[in-house]
């Protein structure tokens, strides 16, 4: 009897992950057919043009004072760690370099794209799974109007722009904040800051950090559109969406990040 | 003319439709019956498309709804309109908007065209001066009007109707009833109506057919319907459980 209930619990467990498993291929597999789709959608750009601005509103300027506000405390963040690893090591004269490096490569992009993920993906995974289970989405289809450039596209295109306008903001922002504390807690001179900045600064850098954010919009855009889109059941199914568009764009980011570092800065 | 053949549809492991056959002539109002969950809004959405059987087809005058390719079935989806359960209206637009976006979607007609169309749609549903509201301030029988003026606005050939009259009070159901009657005399349509308010498809049908897990057990008039002999008809028309 214990063998028996044994083998039974073993085989419900490989059978789990085994489902698990093609869940997660299948899910993936729809992903990408849907990243395929709206690719293909791009070339009625310029008929949706209007709801492409409207998104890019809701992107860009909804999110730009959260993003603001976490990208000056970024830039303290920065200044007090690099200020004390660099403490009797390295002349102060280095700390604007060690900040602004480390502002435009990772935490402008990187920080940015995450608060993005939490405001504008849950808000369009939200809208999505809304639409989706009070049967809007298929409202759409049957006036025979695809959902695929007249909702998921637009959403696609204002990631792909707005993503990096707000890390560009949000670098600017943050290196103030790295200012605010080289000057007034660790005690270096404007000037001096501003040479650190000005004569470590590699374009390079700056790109780098964009491109990531290009990369970042488009999955925080996608995954919102995707676990929208595939929301069922009513209320409760919209928040799971929610939460999976969430946890999908973070993590995607961070492991895009990787590959985008390793491929630029090498 | 609809002409449903043999459809079989099932989810995972249930089976929802087990060859349904019906065929709704051109210029009459065909309402299916059926208990709650037994396949009425599925089987609708396999004839506008949404769904494709697993076997079996569905012809809308002849073209074979699951075997032409996404261009075609927009092109055939033009010629017919919807009234989802819930209105299913955008509620990111204004009434106005929702009645006009097939036309702004896919005519030439200029904007003020466009607003003259959405306001004499309005009007048919007894909806005038709400184009500026959102679906949100509205209740849920004027939400279904609005649906309606949605759905005709296109001046569709064919409607589906599902559900028009769950969820509303028994005078603004009747409301409803006489307006899926005034439209189908005002605009020839041919209508499929799927309900499982017996007084509604009683006042609306040319045609009632009963789905029954699964099949179609019964089509024929509403005289016919309720001297039918088959019993599970009878309880069904009576609201009685078994
Ligand atoms: N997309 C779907 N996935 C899985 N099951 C579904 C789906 N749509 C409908 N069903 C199932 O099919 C059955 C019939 O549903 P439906 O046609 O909505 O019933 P009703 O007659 O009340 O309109 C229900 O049991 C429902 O759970
Ligand atoms: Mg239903």
């Amino acid at each position: 009897m214990p063998l028996k209930l044994n083998i039974l619990f073993q085989r419900s467990i490989l059978e789990n992950i085994g489902r698990s498993t093609i869940d997660l291929f299948q899910e993936w597999g729809a992903a990408f057919i849907l990243l395929g789709k709206i690719s293909l959608s791009l070339r009625h750009i310029f008929r949706n043009f209007s709801q492409i601005l409207t998104q890019m509103m809701f992107f860009g300027v909804s999110s730009l004072p959260v993003v603001l506000f976490s990208a000056v405390f970024t830039g303290m963040v920065a200044g007090v760690q690099a200020a004390y690893q660099m403490q009797g090591l390295v002349p102060p004269i280095w700390l604007g370099a060690g900040i602004s490096r480390a502002v435009l490569i990772e935490l402008g992009p990187v920080l940015t794209a995450l608060v993005v993920a939490g405001r504008v993906g849950a808000g369009i995974a939200a809208e999505l799974g809304t639409m989706k289970v009070t049967e809007q989405i298929d409202a759409l289809e049957t006036m025979a109007i695809d959902p695929v450039a007249y909702l998921y596209m637009p959403r696609f295109v204002a990631g792909a722009v707005m993503a990096p306008v707000l890390t560009v903001f949000a670098n600017f922002v943050a290196l103030v904040g790295g200012w605010l504390v080289a000057v007034l807690s660790v005690g270096i001179s404007s000037q001096m800051y501003m040479d650190g900045l000005r004569f470590h600064f590699h374009t390079r850098d700056l790109v780098g950090g964009i491109v990531k954010s290009v990369f970042f919009g488009i999955i925080i855009a996608t995954s919102g559109c995707f676990h929208g889109s595939a929301t069922e059941g009513g209320a409760e199914g919209v928040g799971k969406a929610t939460t999976n568009s969430v946890v999908t764009s973070a993590v995607l980011i961070l492991i895009f990040d990787y590959i985008i570092s390793a491929w630029i800065f090498r | 003319m609809i002409d449903i053949s043999n459809i079989y549809k099932s989810f995972n492991s249930k089976q929802v439709l087990a060859g349904v056959d019906l065929s709704i002539n051109t210029g009459e109002t065909m309402v299916i019956i059926g208990g709650s969950g037994c396949g009425k809004s599925v089987l609708l959405r396999h004839i506008i498309g949404l769904m494709q059987p697993d076997r079996g087809s569905v012809k809308i005058d002849g073209t074979d709804v699951s075997r032409i390719n996404r261009k075609e079935l927009f092109a055939l989806r033009k010629r017919l309109g919807m009234l989802f359960q819930g209105a299913a209206l955008f509620d990111s637009l204004t009434v106005a908007e929702n009645v006009g976006l097939g036309l702004r979607e896919h005519s030439e007609y200029s904007a003020e065209q466009i607003s003259d169309i959405v306001n004499k749609k309005l009007e048919m549903v007894g909806m005038s001066g709400t184009g500026g509201l959102m679906p949100a301030e509205l209740s849920g029988g004027m939400k279904k009007r609005v649906g309606l003026a949605r759905a005709i606005a296109m001046d569709p050939e064919y409607i589906l109707y599902d559900e028009p009259t769950t969820g509303l009070d028994p005078i603004m159901a009747d409301k409803i009833n006489d307006l899926i009657i005034a439209l189908r005399s005002r605009m020839a349509l041919t209508s499929i109506a799927v309900t499982h308010d017996m007084v509604s498809a009683a006042k609306i049908a040319d045609r009632i057919a009963m789905l029954h897990q699964g099949k179609i057990i019964f089509c024929g008039t509403p005289e016919e319907i309720k001297r039918s002999p088959d019993e599970r008809v009878q309880r069904f028309i009576k609201g009685e459980a078994d």
